[in-house]
């Protein structure tokens, strides 16, 4: 039998403010344990928790970016469990009138066509601690720094069709979320964090089978890879004939394999009511209509507009805005420097080939947008071959220092003195007279083996053009 | 007490991570019994034409400015953990805590 996927992701995001969500400790990423605590995030009693401005904002910011419908009034409810990363025992979350709700993300299928997921929620929550796992027995130690952060979680329903799809949503959320600077979306340290429900179902039957939750992956690459194996776990049950298990399991990278987890909580067993201490959140018209009218100019269509105005290829216009930060550093070059193209290869090759292989953004590296100019205009004045500017690019990049500066310390200004390359090109027609003889034996080819002895000779620094030129002039007629 | 209701209390003992005793099951069965009747009596009221509260405040949060503010020093945040391993709160491990109650 023919089986259709069906799977929904849950993703938690945690909002870029700078304090926490009912406290005033720091909402940063640190190693020291328990330094970014307070009685609020410890949830010692007594305490007066006070709601962050600015994460109602992200959270609204998001809500409206994925075409959700606001909620003018809502609040927040307690999910009550007991686990030591919570120290409250209950977790402050939107249960019952989630901030955002029924919108939607247009995606591409796996035919490259437009597919409509719909996002059934947008909700703020606060994040828990951290349990690191202490190595001898029967103890974990707890970190509370990462307590009280602020969250939201986006839900989507059951629309996504395959592994793929889902990489792709999430592509395109992460992208949504770091152009409207909600979240930097960092899957290395937490602040992007996914789930996914997967079932499997008789090709046309209306209904849902039993689905399996899936956690703890820490890459897109691994959602994939961990649906991917899912579906096939899943498929292999029910074709022998058996069913599937409602269940959490875990994504274990090293052994690209599933494992089961602690039997999940029934929702009704986390006792969800509305906090009681906590004085509702209202929202008014104007606040949602300035909140839309400061959204930024979405990926897509800046993209658009980098075809129409910048006349570039969609391929160009689609790698450039797949960050906003290489397209921020594309916009700043073309500020100093007017040709869109050139400095979209640039951008597209070298540099994206050294922020890869570095692992940095593009605002962290000190190669700027005025070094890159510094570079191009450097190759427009023919002070250096493209060739050339690769290395220097590599290298300016990795010292830290301006391209100029690399190309005058390591002697790389292109050779555009006739009288000196006059002198290598001597040195070669002596060296290789048999290719100076087949050249005026009418072997064209032969012209281009000494052009390139040339550019030996003088380490690539050579006038490729003049080289040529004066070749001709000497060994020609 | 009926059967069930003493599963009802262990279940919610299990959620609260409480171990009761016999005396206690059967006090905290009586004092929920009493909980539930009264909630019971409280759905029995006509509320038609009453429009539903969400919340019991009926001010909306004053929200605050995104600042920062020094936490507290670590030795006081430290202060009441029960144990404590270098800088970490130090707690039974979770799969030990189920080993134990399984």
């Amino acid at each position: 039998m023919e089986y259709e996927v069906v799977i929904g992701l849950e993703v938690h995001v945690e909002l870029l403010t700078k304090s926490k969500l009912f406290c005033c400790c720091p909402n940063r990423f640190v190693a020291e344990p328990n330094i970014n605590t307070c009685p609020g995030c410890l949830g010692f009693p007594g305490v007066l928790p006070q709601l962050n401005s600015e994460a109602v904002r992200h959270a609204l910011t998001a809500s409206l970016a994925l075409n959700c419908e606001i909620a003018l009034y809502s609040y927040f409810d307690r999910k009550n469990y007991f686990y030591p990363d919570i120290p409250k025992g209950y977790q402050l979350s939107q249960f019952f009138v989630p901030i955002g709700s029924k919108g939607f993300l247009i995606i591409e299928d796996d035919n490259g066509k437009p597919k409509t997921v719909r996002i059934g929620r947008v909700h703020m929550e606060e994040d828990a601690g951290k349990l690191v796992h202490a190595i001898s027995g029967n103890t974990s130690l707890v970190d509370y720094n990462r307590a009280g952060v602020p969250l939201i979680e986006i839900v989507t329903e059951p629309d996504l069709r395959s592994p793929g799809e889902s990489r792709r949503y999430l592509e395109q959320l992460k992208g949504i979320l770091q152009y409207t600077r909600v979240s930097d979306c960092k899957m290395e340290e937490g602040s992007l964090r996914c789930d996914a429900n997967v079932s499997l179902r008789p090709m046309g039957c209306p209904d849902l089978g039993s689905k399996t939750e899936l956690k703890n992956m820490n890459s897109f690459k691994a959602v994939e890879k961990s649906l991917e194996h899912e579906i096939k776990r899943q498929r292999d049950i029910l074709r022998s004939g058996k069913e599937v298990i409602t269940q959490t399991l875990r994504w274990d990278e090293g052994s690209q394999a599933t494992i089961v987890m602690r039997g999940k909580l029934q929702a009704h067993d986390y006792r969800c009511f509305t906090d009681p201490e906590l004085a509702p959140i209202e929202l008014t018209e104007e606040d949602v209509e300035k909140a839309r009218a400061a959204l930024p100019e979405m990926a897509d269509v800046r993209a658009a507009r980098y075809v129409n105005e910048y006349d570039l290829p969609e391929y160009d216009a689609g790698v450039l805005t797949s960050s906003h930060g290489l397209a921020d550093y594309f916009e700043s070059c073309l500020e100093l420097y007017n040709n869109p193209k050139v400095t979209s290869n640039w951008i597209i090759g070298e540099f994206t080939a050294q922020l890869n292989s570095t692992g940095l953004e593009p605002d962290q590296c000190s190669f700027q947008p005025k070094d890159l100019v510094e570079l191009l205009l450097m190759i427009d004045q023919k002070l250096i071959s493209g060739k050339i500017a690769k290395d220097v690019l590599a290298k300016a990049f990795q010292r830290g220092t301006s391209p100029r500066l690399v190309v005058e310390e390591e002697g790389l200004l292109q050779i555009s003195d006739q009288s000196e390359l006059e002198k290598v090109i001597v040195k070669v027609i002596s060296e290789n007279p048999d290719s100076v003889e087949n050249y005026r034996g009418g072997k064209a080819k032969s012209l281009g083996f000494l052009v390139g002895q040339v550019m030996k000779e003088t380490e690539g620094k050579a006038n490729p053009r003049l080289v040529n030129e004066l070749l001709l002039k000497i060994i020609g007629s | 007490m009926a059967i069930d209701f003493a599963e009802e209390v262990d279940h919610v003992a299990h959620l609260a991570r409480l171990t009761l005793d016999w005396e206690e099951k059967v006090r905290m069965a009586e004092q929920l019994s009493k909980i539930l009747e009264t909630a019971r009596r409280v759905q029995e009221l006509d509320t038609t034409g009453i429009e539903p509260t969400a919340h019991v405040i009926t001010l909306p949060a004053v929200l605050r400015e995104d600042l920062t503010r020094p936490s507290l020093p670590l030795n006081r945040v430290l202060q009441n953990a029960p144990t404590r391993q270098k800088d970490f709160f130090r707690v039974p491990s979770i799969t030990a805590v189920k080993q134990v109650e399984e």
